[in-house]
């Protein structure tokens, strides 16, 4: 069949664009250029494209498939990295790389393969996709480490019917490396990404300061009673729960409220923890109805067993165990290994 | 494959592999004093000489660049000094490069030049040095090149002619229209990849931007690409079928609009084998994989070397707003056939209907 791969230009999707043309599919890959390179390094002069698309065009010339650079620029800006700067000034703590898998990769991208007359798109994301009795389902990838689940409960049942994530079946990056080689792709060696694409000196303040300069004026450290603790410099730079740079004044103390009107740090005893979470923009992956499943609700957590109850477009998790839940961070709905579906925390 | 971006380079002709051939087959540095060194150095005369007479212009007016980029920032370089430069809005990379604070001559909405504009601007900087293309690489649009002479002879200013994609096609006396320079480059027409030329009128003065080991009379440094000078030096002379090529062209632009594109640049002087076609509200780049994978090499707007398409500035400054992103260029090359208009018009047709479905015109 016709498959188009998104190809960031890493060890990754290079071999999933490997593994296509290998089980002889007619492959055909797309890079995203989502912000210019050049302007992103401060090096004037410098090609807007950086060395992944050059690694990505390598690796097709390699594999003696299509290639082609697509402009999403504009997009990445506004749907993601304004978006970014503004979730910081709301005094939430955004992902930016659900935003882009959401609005670039599996919705301008996966948009354009229908329209190239692609049966498929496949990426490198670890991750796995069943086929079940009422349609495509998401499960957990193989490699738990590697595991981007928690990344893609935006993507919605109809593009999970067209995806493809092979990577999601095999047990280390180490054995994907290897792929690479035995291909003989130049990438095989090459470092993994940063969390942050698009911020590559790895702080993220410039970039919200770019944006959104009102999320880095200073403000007021306050208790939960209103007592003025110490100065902040800006709401950007802290989440919920976060120890780290508070006033001593609020020593052992924990991010509990970011207030953006009032640009208050609102701060309280550790420990303390709400039961029920609301989130907006759920997207579920089986029919939304009431049920009990075991929910994540960092990138990096453990799992908390919740009965979750549908609201309108979004819902209610009435968790068993009060657990730390960071607004603009997403909660995703497990049942052992399958993704049931998830939204964003108010 | 139907090759149908002649722009971006014209396929190799007959002649120019055999002369490059023949140039590769000749052993020696046209610098060196040997026997050896002076068959190469024969050999690069006697091209030197055949293009000063294709250009009527002398052999020591005629110094060998790597292509029209270097042949442009050369001009701009040697002829720019001490003077304000004027670059047409519509003008290539490689003049806007090399000029990036020119004073833009903005163009018409078909993409002429507005002499008007231009006579304003000359009267304002009447010791400018005008860079102007004689024919625009994405809509084929030919600029008054001897309007713009006179103009430029009135007020007394230098005009520079990028005559990269006119050259071959519909050849001028560049000089002769009051050009004091202009660049051509052999891939262009026929060549090989690697040579182009600055010609210019009778010993101007030319201060090299790399002055290495004196070659080219010191106005160019580095051993020349005597293969590819070659080449350009005998393509010069081929002739060119531009009727036979605007009758292709003329059918495929028709096909096109009946598939729902537009024309840029139509009813404006044009080459024989440039159409600039948009497809309003389709993305240049959906247009451009649906046709390579139809097996239809086009192009479209200026592309990085990353190969991303980027909106064509030559559109914006035609006025076209949107449809500057969602334009592709198809040029015949020398070589076309007529069974090319038939296969053009199918792929053009299945591509504009597919994506002028709704759901999948997510420009």
């Amino acid at each position: 069949m016709k498959v188009v791969v998104a190809m960031s230009g890493g060890v990754d999707s290079s071999v999933v664009a490997g593994l296509m043309a290998r089980a002889g599919h007619e492959v055909i890959g797309v890079t995203l250029q989502l912000y210019d390179h050049g302007a992103a390094v401060g090096r004037k002069g410098a090609c807007c494209a950086g060395q992944d698309i050059h690694d990505a065009k390598r690796v097709a010339d390699r594999l003696g498939i299509a290639h082609y650079v697509i402009d999403s620029e504009a997009r990445f800006q506004q749907s993601v990295i304004s978006a970014f700067a503004d979730s910081y000034a709301g005094g939430q703590t955004p992902v930016p790389c659900i935003a882009c898998n959401q609005h670039l990769k599996f919705g301008d991208l996966l948009e354009m393969a229908r329209g190239l007359g692609a049966e498929a798109m496949a990426t490198g994301h670890y991750v796995r996709r069943f086929e079940g009795p009422n349609g495509a389902e998401m499960h957990k990838a193989v490699d738990d480490s590697r595991d981007q689940s928690w990344f893609l409960f935006a993507t919605t049942r109809e593009q999970l019917e067209f995806c493809r994530f092979p990577l999601g079946d095999y047990a280390s990056k180490a054995e994907v490396r290897a792929i690479a080689a035995e291909m003989g792709l130049a990438v095989a060696d090459k470092a993994d990404s940063q969390d942050i694409c698009f911020v590559p000196s790895g702080t993220y303040a410039g970039i919200v300061e770019k944006y959104r300069p009102d999320a880095l004026e200073a403000g007021d450290v306050v208790a939960e009673d209103g007592r003025v603790l110490g100065q902040h410099q800006g709401i950007a730079r802290y989440t919920i729960g976060q120890a780290k740079r508070l006033p001593d004044t609020a020593a052992h103390m924990v991010v509990k409220k970011i207030e953006p009107g009032t640009r208050r740090i609102v701060v309280g005893p550790r420990g303390v923890q709400s039961p029920t979470v609301r989130l907006r923009d759920v997207n579920w992956l089986v029919e939304p109805r009431e049920l009990h499943a075991a929910v994540k609700l960092r990138a990096r957590d453990t799992l908390h067993p919740a009965r979750i109850v549908p609201d309108g477009s979004g819902a209610v998790l009435h968790l068993e165990e009060p657990a730390l839940a960071a607004p603009g961070q997403a909660a995703v709905f497990y049942d052992g290994t399958r993704v049931l579906g998830g939204g964003f925390i108010l | 494959m139907l090759y149908l971006d002649a722009n971006a380079t014209e396929p190799v002709r007959h002649a120019a592999r055999e002369a490059a051939l023949a140039a590769m087959n000749t052993l020696g540095n046209p610098s060196s004093t040997h026997a050896a060194g002076r068959a190469a150095r024969k050999l690069l005369e006697e091209a030197r000489e055949a293009v000063a007479q294709h250009c009527h212009s002398r052999p020591q007016d005629v110094v060998f660049t790597s292509g029209a980029t270097e042949a442009n920032a050369l001009a701009i370089h040697a002829l720019g000094v001490g003077r304000p430069v004027l670059t047409g809005t519509t003008e290539h990379d490689s003049i806007r490069a090399a000029a990036p604070d020119a004073v833009p001559v903005p163009v018409l909405v078909d993409g002429t030049l507005d002499f008007a504009a231009l006579n304003a601007l000359l009267t304002m900087h009447p010791d400018a040095l005008l860079c102007l293309m004689a024919a625009n690489n994405e809509t084929g649009v030919l600029h008054d090149i001897a309007a713009a002479g006179r103009l430029c002879a009135a007020h007394g200013a230098l005009l520079h002619v990028d005559a990269v994609q006119a050259i071959g096609r519909c050849n001028q006396d560049w000089l002769a229209l009051g050009a004091a320079s202009f660049a051509l480059s052999g891939h262009k027409f026929g060549g090989v990849m690697g040579a182009g030329a600055l010609v210019t009128r009778k010993g101007l003065e030319i201060n090299p931007l790399m002055r290495g080991g004196g070659q080219e009379l010191g106005r160019r440094g580095g051993t020349p690409p005597l293969p590819a000078i070659a080449a350009l030096a005998v393509v010069l002379g081929e002739p060119y079928e531009a009727e036979r090529i605007a009758a292709y062209r003329d059918a495929m632009e028709a096909a096109a609009i009946a598939s729902g594109a537009v024309v840029m640049g139509a009813g404006a002087p044009r080459l024989p084998n440039t159409i600039c076609l948009a497809l309003p509200g389709v993305r240049a780049d959906t247009q451009l994989i649906a046709l390579d994978m139809a097996g239809i090499a086009v192009s479209a707007g200026s592309a990085c070397s990353s190969g991303k398409v980027t909106s064509s500035h030559v559109l914006a400054a035609m006025g076209q707003g949107e449809l500057a992103g969602q334009a592709i260029r198809v040029s015949l090359p020398w070589d076309v056939t007529e069974g090319a208009v038939e296969r053009f018009a199918a792929a053009y047709a299945t591509m504009a209907k597919r994506a002028l479905r709704p759901q999948a015109a997510s420009a």
